[in-house]
């Protein structure tokens, strides 16, 4: 299987280690990955507020470069980025003057007929989770997890087509061909606080705080998550909310990609695990 | 089913429609945004009101509102809303306009984190989040707010020194075009 690959830039810098396990994971199941060299930033978190025609031109710009590559599929593991794809699809699709406009802009001819995909949804193709168990090397069928997907995989439905919206299944389907215990639980897709991380740590800290809490209570040893920003803030802001409200979690937070490299035998520094705020040795020792 | 409330509340309405292609004039008030918004605690208006006081035509309450700038864009309240108003959107719009009025923004620290954003990846073609941190700290006057928790990250390799130019000059094309089509 060929996908074209577009990383974003959290992949490139804060969310190294989803990046290196999402490749490595490919890398075992056969999948192969490629990269359109000049890739632009899609304009998450920014572009919305202030220019539509920005905040959908960016995006086509880069679909452009992976149609200029003869693929037919990107692969996009930021959930920020995603969205903003998939929007800019549904965009232009329900408005050709729009199209028109866009086109000018990134100056080539269009088709939009690329379809925008995430791991999760690649992962959990009944081909790919059938095959899984194969390729299983080490047992993390002790592990109890807590799957978080975040709002912008799901929502709004009728633009991301994927999933259940208010209650997804992907992520615990393919950890459970691990073996690996999902919890039933109500933040799957709760508000993380997203881009408030900069600005308005106050709000982050307390959304960030309730997701923590209810995956603690439910006894989950980890949570896994699929966004790069869910990922910062409920790691690197976890010691600051422990402080705040006098609770500790001491809970690991890890990309899924990385649950499934460590079950597949990936070594856990080659998985990034050490990149973490927090610790990840207590899911180390359980497997 | 979509149910009709009036054809047209005030100018103002009509405005946001042709803006966003959104009729707020929809909306029949049930609250199931509000009720949903994981924000709604830090917001002065609650996202029902926003609507309400934007179809009424009460512009200067919605643009000067925290609520616009507040908005996380979960899209929760777009998911549940029976009437299928995309309210992130109009949220998205209002914040647009309120800036292109010149009008103090609700939340000054959102309002600088969106600028110095765009024109982050404006100039670098990626974003470069040292180059973002340091902006906005200095912009905010928050100069040792998340020091230790930058310099976490630098130790980790999770922020880099340096930016890297890669797909800047399209990106660049992209934005004088952009700005030029908006002017027509």
């Amino acid at each position: 299987m060929k996908y074209a690959y577009f990383p974003g830039c959290s992949l490139r810098s804060t969310a190294r280690e989803y990046d290196a396990s999402f490749r490595a994971v490919c890398d075992k199941l056969g999948i192969e990955l490629y990269e359109p060299k000049k890739w632009i930033c899609c304009g998450s978190s920014f572009g919305h507020a202030f220019s539509k025609l920005l905040m959908i031109s960016l995006p086509l710009q880069n679909l452009k470069l992976v149609e200029m590559m003869d693929l037919e599929e990107v692969v996009v593991p930021c959930a920020s980025c995603f969205s903003r794809f998939k929007s800019a699809q549904s965009e232009v699709k329900s408005s050709p003057d729009l199209l028109e406009k866009v086109k000018k802009i990134i100056g080539k001819e269009l088709t939009v007929d690329i379809n925008v995909c995430h791991p999760l949804e690649i992962f959990s193709r009944t081909g790919i989770l059938n095959e899984t168990p194969k390729f299983i090397k080490r047992d993390i069928s002790g592990l109890k997890v807590a799957c978080y997907y975040g709002c912008l995989l799901t929502r709004p439905p009728k633009v991301m087509q994927f999933d259940e919206c208010e209650y997804p299944q992907s992520m615990d389907k393919i950890l459970q061909a691990f073996g690996i215990e999902t919890i039933d639980w109500a933040y799957k897709t709760e508000c993380c606080g997203a881009a408030f991380s900069l600005t308005r740590s106050d709000i982050v800290r307390k959304l960030s705080f309730e997701i923590l809490k209810e995956a603690k209570q439910l006894g989950a040893d980890a949570i896994a998550a699929a966004c790069p920003l869910c990922h910062a803030n409920l790691d690197m802001r976890q010691e600051e909310i422990e402080k705040e409200y006098g609770i500790e979690f001491k809970m690991p937070i890890l990309y899924f990609t990385q649950l499934m490299g460590l079950g597949f035998g990936i070594p856990a520094h080659k998985l990034l695990l050490q990149k973490h705020m927090v610790s990840t040795d207590r899911i180390l020792n359980n497997v | 089913m979509v149910v009709s409330i009036a054809d047209n509340f005030s100018d103002f309405a009509k405005y946001l429609n042709e803006r966003t292609g959104e009729n707020i004039n929809l909306c029949f008030q049930c609250k199931k945004c509000s009720s949903g918004c994981p924000v709604s605690t830090f917001m002065d208006y609650m996202p029902n009101q926003i609507i309400h006081y934007a179809r009424l035509g009460l512009k200067e309450i919605v643009l000067k509102s925290k609520t616009i700038w507040l908005c996380a864009a979960c899209e929760t309240c777009t998911t549940r809303c029976p009437q299928g108003i995309d309210l992130v959107k109009v949220m998205d719009s209002l914040k647009n306009i309120a800036d292109r009025s010149g009008i103090k923004p609700g939340d000054s620290q959102v309002s600088a984190f969106y600028h110095k954003g765009i024109s982050n990846i404006r100039h670098f073609g990626r974003m470069y989040e040292a180059g973002l941190i340091g902006m906005l700290k200095i912009s905010t006057g928050q100069l040792t707010g998340d020091l230790g928790l930058g310099l976490k990250m630098f130790k980790k390799g999770k922020l880099k020194l340096l930016p890297t130019f890669k797909g800047s000059r399209s990106m660049k094309n992209i934005f004088s075009r952009v700005k030029k089509a908006e002017k027509r």
